[in-house]
């Protein structure tokens, strides 16, 4: 790929890197390398509506990106590469931020850091006559002192341990501060590697890249266990509502580049984080909610009635009604506990309303159910990972088909997964969507999707001495299915695009 | 005599929390903090120390006698001591229940430097006693009421103070 091209093409984004290659011809060539083509406009460029253009980037890749940076900065400032490092990271690499401020205050800048304007130095440690360290309260005359352009000086010894026990128990690296009560001075990288010890300065290292990852809005790591790459991708945060941004890690691992979760095409962020929460609230007792309680008429306050009394009086509001009716207390006169009120007004519109708060109840049920139903053989069928190799194995060994003959059944069992996995999302999605007519096209894609699922999980799942006449049946339903995929997530994803969704909720 | 523990030290090969500890230990039974005395519950553990502070004058806490735990971590310096009250005090900065914690900005693992000594964190805690911070309180339902209705939590305070803190178990008696 050109990188050049679209570098210069990025005109929204790239503004953090638009002067890289101004300011030093020197990294030209290095662009390709590193991850800046992230850079670009996603709309233009994706190949399907659904599909998001991204980078992973390895731990040396990012590295050098800092390096680029750091390099370039202290050109410009004519600061070391030490200083300009430490003002990137306090500034959560922000370039402007960073000129912007360096320009209008520079002293009060390098002071909120800790740094003064001439900061070259190499490290060194020196003995005092007399010295006394205010962290271990003792010293010589022949102790290795150290101290940084602040000038509190301790013992090496305490120094050391000091800066081990941040990287290591508490994972500073970027933002260690001299130990002196009060001063903000930073702890260099060349001053910090001086001091300790081997094996922490690979964790330094380590905890630098997270903290710049993690800083970096186009950056991610990847949510995998023990993972190690990152993914660039261009997808800002006030994308989130036009696009659902997956991608998929060097790892195999796909997620969500958005909010790092797994892949939830075609639903976007904001829906799936509510939907999540709403199923934690509610789909365990949802079940029992609706059969043993009802709500307050006044609040709506879930109650559960655990006495005899049909005076009810809501804890929340203190509204008090009848359990019986649920029309007013006070209407009930001399007849306390016998009800015979069924036809008064008020009980008949509190009646209404919990019919309603059912209803409600209801639908989110039917949503969730079948959510959780593909969620519940997605899971089924990752474990049958295995299964399928067996079964790949029996085939060939039955019908005499080679093992490039029954790959037709690995490719089935990961569209299946594929399928299952975009219509579990689908129906959180349509649970927040109002009914207008591309809901209806929304839910035709979706039953469409659903069916041919079904069917083609249905013949996968054949006595394997029926598999091999089937195979053709099954090739051509797999292409129906990923097709009946691909519809469905460009459709939504170009509407959702557009902005055309109308949701029953806000999407932020 | 910090010259002299250090040669100690170097001759029993002390760690830091014991060398420092010994050396802010001494300096601060010889020459506490006002109001304050400060003894090891334990002769033989350096980690735990007791402070007893006596209420200071014209606060609802007059009269009183207040013993904290001060714990050093093993990492000590690197690492914050823990304080907290063993006395019931009504204080919005002190937890109401049997931690009695203290939530003081320094002792925070993130703010805490090694070369805050304790007599720092002693007079610091004196003054949050003496002044409690509203906007940093650890029962919000104190700080609510000192708002409201100063009198009230005065009052309590003091009642607490009697109740609690009137020095007649024993350790108390040397603070006053």
């Amino acid at each position: 790929m050109d990188s050049e091209d679209e570098f210069m093409s990025g005109a929204s984004s790239g503004d953090d890197f638009a002067n890289i290659e101004d300011s030093d011809d020197d990294f030209d060539n290095e662009d390709q390398d590193l991850g800046f083509s992230q850079d670009k406009d996603i709309v233009r460029t994706s190949k399907k509506s659904y599909e998001v253009d991204f980078e992973v980037l390895g731990p040396s890749q990012i590295q050098l990106q800092q390096d680029v940076q750091i390099k370039d900065v202290a050109d410009v400032l004519g600061q070391p590469p030490e200083a300009a490092a430490i003002l990137l990271r306090h500034l959560r690499w922000n370039r402007e931020k960073l000129f912007d401020r360096y320009m209008e205050n520079q002293a009060s800048l390098l002071d909120e850091v800790g740094l003064e304007e001439d900061a070259s130095h190499t490290p060194s440690t020196k003995k005092i006559p007399d010295f006394e360290c205010e962290i271990c309260m003792s010293g010589d005359s022949d102790v290795e002192t150290y101290a940084l352009k602040c000038g509190h000086r301790y013992c090496v010894d305490c120094y050391t341990q000091y800066l081990a026990s941040k990287i290591r128990d508490d994972g500073e690296a970027a933002r260690i501060q001299c130990p002196t009560s009060g001063c903000k001075r930073i702890v260099d990288s060349k001053s910090l590697t001086f001091l300790v010890e081997d094996n922490l300065k690979s964790r330094y290292r380590e905890l630098i890249n997270r903290t710049y990852v993690d800083d970096m809005e186009n950056l991610k790591w990847c949510p995998a266990p023990e993972c190690i790459y990152a993914i660039s991708c261009s997808v800002r945060k006030k994308d989130l509502a036009k696009i659902v941004p997956t991608v998929t890690c060097e790892c195999k691992h796909p997620f969500c580049f958005g909010c790092a979760h797994e892949d939830h095409q075609p639903c976007p962020c904001s829906l799936i984080k509510k939907w999540i929460q709403k199923c934690e609230d509610d789909s365990e007792t949802a079940h029992w909610i609706s059969a043993n309680t009802k709500e307050c008429p006044k609040c709506q306050s879930t109650i559960e009635k655990n006495g005899g009394c049909n005076h009810m009086t809501c804890r929340k509001c203190k509204h008090e009604f009848c359990w019986m009716c649920m029309g007013l207390w006070s209407e009930h006169g001399t007849s306390w506990y016998n009800c015979n009120r069924f036809e008064e007004k008020s009980g008949n519109d509190a009646r209404d309303a919990q019919a309603k708060s059912r209803q409600s109840l209801e639908r989110y049920l039917h949503y969730y159910n079948r959510y959780a139903n593909h969620d519940q053989s997605n899971r089924l069928e990752k474990d049958n990972f295995a299964k399928t190799e067996k079964k790949m194995t029996l085939l060939q060994n039955q019908s005499g088909m080679s093992w490039i003959e029954v790959q037709f059944l690995e490719t089935a069992a990961k569209t299946l997964q594929e399928c299952r996995q975009t219509l579990k999302w689908t129906y959180a999605f349509a649970f927040y969507l109002a009914r207008n007519n591309d809901t209806i096209m929304f839910e035709d894609n979706q039953k469409d999707l659903e069916l041919a699922t079904e069917n083609l999980s249905e013949m996968f799942e054949q006595p394997v001495e029926q598999l091999s006449a089937k195979k053709l049946d099954i090739l051509n339903k797999n292409t129906y299915c990923s097709q009946r995929r691909v519809t469905l997530l460009s459709d939504t994803a170009e509407l959702l695009k557009r902005g055309k969704w109308t949701f029953n909720i806000s999407l932020d | 005599m910090a010259k002299r523990i250090g040669k100690v030290s170097s001759i029993l090969s002390l760690t830091h929390l014991k060398l420092t500890s010994i050396q802010e230990l001494a300096e601060l039974t010889s020459k506490p903090p006002p109001l304050m005395k400060i003894n090891l519950p334990n002769e033989s553990d350096l980690h735990k120390w007791h402070i007893i502070l006596s209420g200071p004058p014209s606060s609802p806490f007059e009269g009183g006698s207040f013993t904290l735990l001060l714990t050093l971590p093993k990492d000590y310096p690197f690492k914050p001591p823990l304080l907290s009250f063993q006395t019931k005090i009504y204080h919005p900065n002190v937890s109401n229940d049997d931690k009695g914690a203290m939530c003081l900005g320094i002792l925070k693992p993130d703010e805490w430097k090694p070369a805050i000594k304790i007599v720092d964190v002693l007079e610091f805690m004196a003054q949050v006693i003496r002044e409690p911070n509203l906007d940093d309180a650890v029962e919000q339902s104190i700080a609510h009421e000192m708002r409201e209705d100063r009198k009230a939590w005065e009052k309590k305070a003091k009642e607490w103070t009697r109740k609690y803190a009137s020095g007649k178990d024993g350790t108390s008696e040397n603070a006053t």
